[in-house]
């Protein structure tokens, strides 16, 4: 076992804002609250799977909401444990450890702090390493492992647990129970085996958010050979550099969306375009597709090496658009459908990794 | 005619300009900023105030960079104690949890409201009481609440109560005044507004004793980073709310110079350059989160890029090149550059030896200098300038670029993306000049129900009520036009409630 603590927490919440291709949200508060939990209670256990007994169970807890709603409503903490409490008392058993559905993004940190608090381990792994909006675009899906029985909590002790059928029905009544509890809630999902993590879950992939965390902090600070470990670590390539001449969004459907170009400054022949819901999700160049989703698309300052969010992206800022491959746990049957760009509504077929 | 007195405290220099009514600069002044700033002011009061009719000058404005340095370097902030109604919500971040470090005492309590406008928890008005001890020991409180800026009775009932515990005249800042919604980054500006309470008194008391000791009974004014004024009661209540006056004097100071509304300014000083929009004369705002001595803050500031480039910074050839900064001399540039005796390369001395300065110390000091190094180091600076005056254009179109400061010349007469490079007349002191001509402005911050009477209707209401509160704070009434409206709705309350704030502004009448 490892732990996490507070000391790299910064590397952990920068390597997830990368993950988070330009969305997920802003994990700036998600990082003053596992400061403050590791403060309070101690530094985070970090398993792997294998340690944890094979029938262990294994419960993920994340923030579900309006993300201009989370802005004013922070959380109490008193919620996360309500849920999984809530939703354990209903399996009738309690977990061993914790797990972030999503390593990408504001719901990365949540389990760490939830578990400082709980005086449980986390388990270094995930369902998508990388950001994405819906709840059941997860390797779990194309394992068969649905997102119910699942569980939403306030923090003032009004609670409810869902059993659906489909995904669909279950992602109906979480987002009803989350505008009656105040848009601002816990929400735990995916409860399973350790067994089915070692299995089905992508592996290690707490570990290696906060790599690559690391490796981008030594970018910012300007040392000498940084990217280039920082590119190799990731099996990252940086797909262009130029600076941004147009950012295009419109709102539909509470979904952001837009697209971006970037102009390259040598070569006034060579555009990007990059297709914004929510995250990155396809960039062209002159109109070929380089990569495309579940590839993670991640636009960050030429200069400072800052990761840019969909919502900080402006004429003349001068990037670079860094592409990097999705987790191998991605590539099975039924991954074009679940996250691939059709899935998206993009008349596209899945680019395959750059080679 | 009655005259006006703009001063501007920077980082590197203290300017003064002395404007009459029709805004003609009179008389102008510039010297290094002094290690008490406030001897600096006096200096400048006297030097621009010679010889003219003092009993003439009925306005003083100070624009100052004294509470920003105040964070920078912490020096004389005081402690805050922290009040945040929210409780049971937000328990898992702590007030001020990204504060470098320990300035503040804090307690979070029940109240505040959700999105809806619904209360999270009622009020707990006993423990308000007993904070007392806690705001006693500090001097001064910071009380936020979830949604304040859409509901801020929690927080004036608060207020209320620590003011029948700790009397009338205790400091108390409320963030639904200071900041926008975003709960950690308006109760951080709050806890600095909190804390420079003092520092805006020795501003404000310096400025007025300045004054008096040159025998000059004018209305003193501080300005306010909108460019507006803020009387002297105001400053010292909102200090947050004039934090980077200087940046937006410079640049509307540029502007009116100009006679332009709608440019890019680039103000080059001695250690920094700050390139800004203007926007119908007024400072384009950021809508991102504002970083203030390492805080996270959301009030509104002037949108802003600063980088190290300024007439004292130092260069440094190499084999392979030069290297730029970022550190420079600072206002020592007069005695330090090579022109002016010193020992120490400065792009002062590259812009003497690249013909851009002219008559700035002994030009025969540079002769020796390798031309390769002076193009490398000027490439440098025009690139540096292009990519950033780039970076805040929201668009592709040109738009003129206005110089300004006492590193003015060091911007090249053409940078692309820039239609004209103007270096308008008094362009030095452009930043005393902007506080010179700041207008007076009158606020609306209320609720209205837009169930009883139409939006429009509230909205005109609210509008008319601001302007005769500009022109009640002294604005001309012919000029006096509205600068901003912002509503925040509280949507699904009944009856459609809407947090409405108007601002105007309008220059001061004769």
């Amino acid at each position: 076992m490892k732990t996490l603590t507070l000391d790299q927490v910064d590397d952990l919440a920068l390597g997830a804002t990368l993950l988070g291709t330009g969305g997920g949200g802003d994990p700036y508060v998600a990082r003053l609250m596992l400061r403050q939990a590791i403060s309070t209670y101690g530094p985070v256990g970090i398993v792997d799977a294998r340690e944890l007994p094979a029938d262990g169970l294994v419960m993920t807890v994340a923030v579900v909401g309006a993300p201009t709603v989370l802005l004013e409503k922070i959380p109490a903490g008193t919620e996360f444990v309500a849920a999984i409490e809530a939703l354990a008392s209903y399996l009738g058993r309690a977990p061993v450890a914790l797990m972030p559905i999503e390593v990408g993004g504001f719901n990365t940190l949540v389990p760490m702090a939830v578990a400082a608090e709980m005086g449980l381990p986390v388990v270094d792994a995930d369902g998508m390493r990388r950001a994405f909006p819906q709840v059941e675009m997860t390797v779990f899906t194309l394992a068969g492992i649905k997102a119910s029985p699942m569980s939403v909590a306030d923090e003032k002790g009004n609670l409810c647990v869902f059993e659906t059928n489909t995904n669909q029905l279950g992602e109906t009544l979480v987002r009803g129970a989350v505008m009656s509890l105040t848009l601002a809630n816990a929400f735990s999902s995916y409860s399973m085996n350790a067994s089915s993590v070692i299995q089905h879950a992508i592996t290690g992939s707490v570990t290696y958010c906060m790599e690559l965390g690391r490796l981008l902090a030594a970018v910012q600070r300007g040392e000498e050979g940084a990217y280039g470990r920082f590119l190799s670590a990731s099996d990252g390539r940086i797909i262009f550099s130029g600076v941004i001449s147009d950012v295009h969004r419109e709102t539909t459907e509470g979904f952001s969306k837009g697209t971006v170009t970037i102009e390259s400054r040598d070569n006034a022949e060579r555009v990007m375009q990059v297709a914004i819901q929510n995250e990155f999700l396809v960039a062209w160049e002159n109109g070929e597709p380089v990569v495309t989703v579940p590839d993670l698309i991640c636009i960050l300052d030429a200069e400072t090496a800052i990761p840019i969010n969909t919502e900080t992206l402006g004429y003349g800022q001068r990037v670079n658009v860094v592409g990097l491959p999705c987790a191998p746990e991605w590539h099975q049957e039924g991954m074009l459908e679940v996250a691939g760009p059709r899935a998206f509504g993009f008349d596209l077929d899945y680019k395959g990794w750059l080679t | 005619m009655m005259l006006r007195l703009g001063i501007d405290v920077g980082g590197t220099n203290t300017d003064a300009v002395l404007v009459d009514g029709a805004g003609a600069v009179l008389a102008a002044h510039k010297a290094p900023t002094t290690a008490d700033p406030l001897d600096g002011i006096s200096a400048a009061i006297q030097a621009v105030s010679r010889g003219a009719d003092l009993s003439r000058i009925r306005q003083a404005m100070l624009g100052t960079t004294h509470s920003a340095n105040a964070i920078i370097q912490r020096l004389g902030l005081g402690r805050v104690a922290v009040l945040r109604l929210a409780a049971p919500s937000s328990l898992a971040v702590s007030p001020g949890a990204d504060w470098p470090d320990d300035l503040r005492d804090s307690v979070i309590t029940e109240g505040g409201y959700e999105y809806d406008g619904r209360v999270i928890a009622d009020l707990d008005e006993e423990a308000i009481r007993r904070f007392t001890t806690e705001a006693q020991k500090a001097g001064t409180v910071a009380v936020s609440c979830a949604f304040s800026p859409a509901n801020f009775e929690h927080e004036l009932r608060a207020a209320e109560i620590l003011a029948e515990e700790l009397g009338e005249d205790f400091p108390i800042s409320l963030s639904h005044r200071v900041g926008t919604l975003g709960l950690l980054e308006r109760e951080n500006a709050t806890i600095l507004n909190a804390a420079l309470q003092g520092v805006a008194k020795a501003v404000v008391d310096g400025l007025d004793n300045a004054l008096a000791s040159h025998g000059i009974d004018a209305a003193s004014y501080i300005t306010q980073n909108d460019g507006t004024l803020m009387t002297s009661a105001h400053a010292l209540a909102m200090p947050v709310l004039s934090l980077a006056s200087g940046p937006t004097n410079s640049m509307r100071g540029a502007c009116s110079l100009a006679g332009l509304a709608d440019a890019i300014v680039v103000d080059v000083g001695g250690t920094s350059t700050d390139i800004g929009i203007l926007v119908d004369g007024f400072p384009r705002e950021s809508a991102a989160a504002v970083y203030v001595g390492g805080v996270r803050t959301n009030f509104r500031m002037p949108d802003l890029i600063s980088m190290g480039l300024g007439g004292g910074t130092i260069v440094r050839p190499d084999v392979t090149g030069v290297t730029v900064g970022p550190d420079s001399v600072g206002y020592r540039v007069t005695s330090d550059a090579l022109v002016s005796g010193g020992s120490t390369l400065t792009l002062s001395d590259i812009s003497v030896a690249g013909g851009r300065l002219q008559d700035f110390g002994d030009a025969s000091a540079v002769d020796d200098l390798d031309p390769a190094t002076v193009d490398r180091a000027l490439s440098w600076v025009d690139e540096q300038l292009a990519a950033h005056c780039e970076r805040m254009k929201a668009s592709r179109r040109p738009m003129p670029l206005l110089a300004v400061g006492g590193g003015a010349h060091l911007v090249s007469e053409r940078v692309s993306g820039a239609s004209e490079v103007i270096r308008p007349r008094h362009y030095e002191v452009a930043n005393a000049f902007g506080a010179a001509i700041s207008e007076a402005s009158g606020t609306v911050d209320r609720v209205y129900q837009y169930g009883s009477s139409s939006r429009e209707e509230c909205l005109e209401a609210a509008r008319a009520e601001a302007l005769a509160s500009a022109v009640e704070a002294g604005a001309d009434p012919d000029q006096t036009r509205i600068t901003s409206v912002v509503e925040v709705p509280m949507t699904y309350v009944p009856g459609g409630g809407c947090r409405v704030q108007v601002k105007a502004a309008g220059p001061l009448g004769g």
